[in-house]
């Protein structure tokens, strides 16, 4: 897992969604950060911009980590 | 008919935050009214604006309120939770409400515009990175609705809960229909209240495109109701709340009210989407409503909080409505326009000034119209200026006027 990809995702959930940065693990789930479905899609229009990568709905439905959705990005960046 | 009365009192307003901060500089008469730093890097053709004091939307409402929440409804979340600990029915910490029934507590705000903020923000992302960018808070943020929908979450009242729309008269149209929800037997407390948070560079263009805005670039005489030189308003942001009660409810949970909604009234100009009518007409039919419906004599009525614009129109259609509805009592009623020092915050004003004529109830003083040098000779009425007026007062008026000639009076008076 990529600690550049991880940084990417803690720079975002702590400036754009203010979380603090120690509850932001790989193993988080955003339940568990306070973020909603809503919220989720916001993060994902945030992480486009950051990483250049969208992650569309539907690929969504299985995320509920942190870890899921950086593994979902990293797919993608391949 | 039931009595309802005002059990609490919250505000934010331009320059001043709280209810003793915001009373104080009413009657210290000084304008809020500054050259706003955003309007000028926008480069709107008017930059003066009277904003509320800084605050972090976060640290004071909780985590992502900055992004989930538009600023129209920070500044509703801030004075409805202000009021609500101020009429003792909750703590500013928790706020939620345990001294009312939450499902016989109501809300009813007041806003012309609703998110102007997110509208402004989100759109451009719309245009220039397409459809895909587009926010899925952006529904939530913007409806006005979600003032009164946020107060709801926050404080667990759980009774109607509806928002109006008369533009510049949405604050006090809230407290009319808040009142009228208790008398209706449909609430037993009505959170009520007016939010605006218009400063943005489209809709300030857009004022100042229509000739509204004042031209004067010098904020410390900018906003001047009655005066001769007035010649347009300056835009204003904040929110007023007011909590609602039966007279009984709030006598059995040992309540002090500060005020009583003795009398609202509600009319349209049916004239033009702008312009009142010269002679005041939908604002005759307004006051005179509101005092004959709190069974005062004209002659009672000590003090008007005016809608005072300052814009030439208003101010001199405001005058003749008076003159139409009280004649030669006219002389004897003390005016202020506290727009001078707040400008004009539309849909807030109503619920702002409502609060400040409550005040001047509680405490005997009138705040004085600042600004105010010079006099229109056209505008014959007993206008306080340069220092507040000790005056005892149980009977008070406000006023309040929006775009599309939606009116609003509302008959305070002494508990």
């Amino acid at each position: 897992m990529s600690q550049d990809l991880l940084a990417t995702f803690t720079e975002v959930l702590t400036e754009e969604f203010g979380i603090e940065a120690d509850q932001v693990t790989p193993e988080a789930t955003f339940e568990a950060l306070g973020l909603d479905s809503l919220d989720v899609v916001e993060l994902t229009l945030v992480l486009e911009e950051k990483t250049g990568v969208k992650l569309e709905d539907e690929e969504l439905e299985d995320v509920r980590t942190v870890k899921d959705a950086m593994n979902k990005v990293q797919e993608k960046q391949t | 008919m039931t009595d309802v009365v005002v059990t609490g009192l919250g505000i934010i307003s331009p320059g001043a935050r709280g209810l003793d901060a915001a009373w104080a500089g009413a009657l210290a008469g000084q304008t809020a009214a500054a050259v706003d730093d955003d309007l000028v890097e926008m480069g709107t053709p008017v930059t003066l604006a009277c904003r509320v004091p800084a605050f972090d939307p976060d640290a004071e409402l909780g985590r992502g309120s900055a992004r989930r929440l538009d600023r129209f409804t920070h500044l509703a979340a801030i004075a409805a939770r202000e009021a609500i600990a101020h009429a003792g029915l909750a703590s500013e910490e928790d706020e939620q409400l345990s001294g009312a029934d939450p499902d016989r507590t109501g809300v009813l705000f007041g806003s012309g515009i609703g998110g102007a903020e997110t509208w402004a923000s989100e759109y451009p992302n719309y245009l220039e990175k397409g459809p895909k960018r587009v926010s899925p808070m952006f529904v939530p943020k913007m409806l006005s609705n979600t003032a009164a929908g946020t107060v709801a979450i926050r404080s667990g009242a759980r009774g109607p809960n509806m928002t109006v729309n008369t533009a510049c008269a949405a604050g006090a149209s809230a407290i009319h229909l808040g009142r009228d929800l208790i008398r209706a037997g449909a609430a037993d407390v009505v959170i009520a209240g007016g939010v605006e948070a218009g400063v943005t560079g489209l809709a300030v263009s857009a004022f100042a495109q229509m000739g509204a805005l004042t031209k004067n670039p010098d904020p410390a005489t900018a906003s001047r109701p009655f005066d001769v030189d007035r010649d347009g308003f300056v835009i204003g942001e904040g929110a007023a709340v007011v909590i609602l009660e039966s007279a009984e409810h709030a006598a059995a949970r040992g309540a002090t009210a500060y005020a009583t909604v003795a009398g609202a009234g509600a009319s349209a100009d049916a004239h033009h989407a702008t312009a009142p009518p010269e002679d005041g007409g939908g604002a005759v039919l307004a006051i005179r409503a509101a005092v004959e419906e709190a069974g005062v004599g004209l002659d009672e009525v000590d003090h008007l909080n005016a809608h005072g614009t300052s814009t030439p129109l208003n101010d001199a259609a405001e005058a003749r409505a008076l003159r139409a509805v009280f004649g030669d009592h006219t002389d004897r009623i003390a005016v202020s326009s506290t727009k001078g020092v707040t400008g004009h915050t539309l849909g807030a004003a109503g619920a702002i000034e409502a609060v400040f004529a409550i005040q001047a109830i509680r405490d005997g003083r009138i705040p004085p119209t600042a600004n105010l040098v010079n006099q229109d000779p056209e505008i014959a009425l007993d206008v306080v200026s340069g220092a507040p007026r000790e005056q005892d007062l149980s009977t008070v008026l406000s006023t309040s006027m929006g775009f599309g000639g939606q009116n609003a009076a509302l008959l305070l008076t002494r508990p």
